[in-house]
């Protein structure tokens, strides 16, 4: 490849243009996703307890509720893969959270429910020991609770 | 490469149920390997599932979601034979994508 002295401007000019381009695409990226989406909740996964967890996520406490459904066995053989559902027969709920008291980290999975979506989810988690599960339902702006206790035989973390 | 989503997406004429099961090592990074070293976190974080261009259901992960995960959502309308847009995205970036037709 040959440069000839005003070769380089050009190649200067084709660099600038091009970190242009990935500026556009790296920011272009970033608005978009939250925009359809509120932002993954780092800071609450990140949390030690469940009352933590609770007010980084919500930033407010709930109260315990009859219309929250949690659904979790009594007793779970193998703590690396709990049967776990969640229900509710409150309108307009948003969002429905569940959290694992004594895990490391106390929250497990958040799941947002956009209006015209029931609010009921399954899924299933690993727990540590034998703890409390804890469900949360956002509802009309207001956190609702239920929460039982799972006895794990065989606890999820591998140890 | 096969996709790692599996997903049943059954409508019922009002609602379309959807299960989703997903494969992914879903590291907690509180493991240890053979060797006793520390295997490091690796989880999927966010899960999107989309009809008719609008989110019908997002869930954020961490990692205590079991290893395989397993999900099951229903929402409202959803017709037979339209699609289902499912994603996700883990903590170091990786993703997946696919589309299922609603039985």
């Amino acid at each position: 490849m040959t440069i000839p002295l005003d070769g380089f401007p050009a190649s200067r000019r084709l660099i600038l243009k091009g970190a242009g381009a990935v500026a556009l695409f790296g920011f272009s990226l970033g608005p978009a996703l939250a925009a359809v989406n509120d932002k993954y909740p780092e800071d609450a996964f990140k949390q030690k307890s469940d009352a933590d967890a609770i007010k980084s996520l919500y930033g407010k406490t709930a109260e315990v509720s009859d219309k929250v459904k949690l659904d979790a066995p009594e007793i779970a053989e193998n703590g690396a893969v709990v049967p776990i559902s969640v229900s509710s027969t409150l309108a307009d709920v948003t969002s429905i959270s569940i959290l694992v008291s004594e895990n490391p980290n106390a929250l497990a999975a958040s799941y947002r429910i956009p209006a015209g979506t029931l609010p009921s989810v399954a899924n299933r988690l690993k727990m540590a020991k034998t703890t409390n599960v804890i469900a949360i339902v956002e509802a009309g702006g207001k956190l609702y609770s239920a929460s039982k206790e799972v006895k794990v035989t065989v606890g999820g973390c591998g140890g | 490469m096969a996709s790692t989503i599996r997903v049943r997406a059954t409508s019922s004429g009002e609602t379309t149920e959807v299960q989703a099961l997903i494969q992914h090592p879903m590291d907690s990074g509180y493991v240890k390997d053979a060797k006793g070293d520390l295997i490091p976190p690796h989880f999927i974080q966010e899960l999107t599932f989309e009809y008719d261009g609008k989110s019908v259901f997002v869930a954020d992960w961490g990692p205590a979601v079991s290893k395989d995960p397993y999900v099951k959502f229903s929402f409202k309308g959803g017709k037979k034979g339209d699609d289902l847009k499912i994603s996700w995205v883990d903590n170091k970036g990786a993703s997946d994508t696919t589309t299922a037709k609603i039985q």
